[in-house]
């Protein structure tokens, strides 16, 4: 019994940086999306998507590092990355209006 | 036993989350035009990140890092439904090409509305790669 929970604790224990590795699956298919992108709308929306994993990143980060200050930071990033994404998309429809 | 169970309950949700992140960039590598890859972005991707921040505070059991998160999970839920609105509507403007669209443009051809005014001519529906492969096999 007391094998399994300390079996259990050390999959715990090394569950976040784990999962901090397997993150970089999305990152790259997110990454490719916006090297190839045939338009620019859609490199916009790969960046909105970078930003979900980039807070999922900070979430992870706490986990492994066990600062809390990482969960600030992820607040920081979807704030920013909103703003960015409306940004961006107020740009892009001007473009097309001009045109 | 009652932390290892929260710390296993926090495990599942960060795999679930990481599950959701996964299949929203399926999504955005697979699915055919920009509406249709933010589509799969926005919801899946809340969702994943959402998942992964509640797993995250969960395993500390702070207080006060719980209220961080549950901050950042409701931001995540406000904003990304409008940021999806802005950058549809951007890119229903831009004129980049729709797939299904089959060469017909419902909201251009309803006059009424000027706010619709300013919507470029659209080129006739793209074909995914894919489908070019399947036709020629027909």
């Amino acid at each position: 019994m007391t094998d399994v929970i300390m079996q259990l604790n050390a999959l715990v224990d090394m569950a976040s940086s784990v999962l901090l590795v397997a993150l970089i699956v999305p990152l790259a298919m997110t990454i490719g999306r916006m090297l190839y992108g045939p338009s620019q709308a859609d490199r916009f929306v790969a960046l909105d998507m970078l930003t979900g994993v980039a807070v999922a990143a900070c979430a992870l980060a706490m986990g492994t590092t066990g600062r809390r200050e990482f969960l600030d930071v992820g607040l920081g990033l979807a704030v920013f990355g909103f703003m960015g994404t409306c940004a961006l998309a107020a740009f892009l429809e001007r473009k097309g209006k001009m045109q | 036993m009652m932390a290892l169970s929260l710390a296993l309950a926090a495990v599942v949700l960060k795999v679930v989350g990481l599950i959701f992140i996964c299949l929203a960039c399926l999504g955005l590598l697979r699915f055919a035009d920009p509406l249709q890859r933010m589509h799969a972005a926005t919801k899946a991707g809340t969702v994943g990140a959402g998942c992964m921040v509640a797993g995250a505070a969960l395993a500390t059991g702070d207080g006060f890092t719980m209220g961080v998160a549950a901050v950042t999970i409701l931001f995540l839920i406000l904003t990304v439904p409008l940021a999806g609105h802005l950058l549809g509507r951007a890119i229903y403007f831009s004129g980049t090409p729709l797939a299904g669209l089959e060469g017909r443009d419902a909201l251009a051809e309803k006059e009424c509305d000027p706010a619709l005014q300013g919507g470029l001519p659209r080129q006739p529906a793209t074909r995914r790669a894919n489908d070019g492969v399947t036709q020629t096999r027909q």
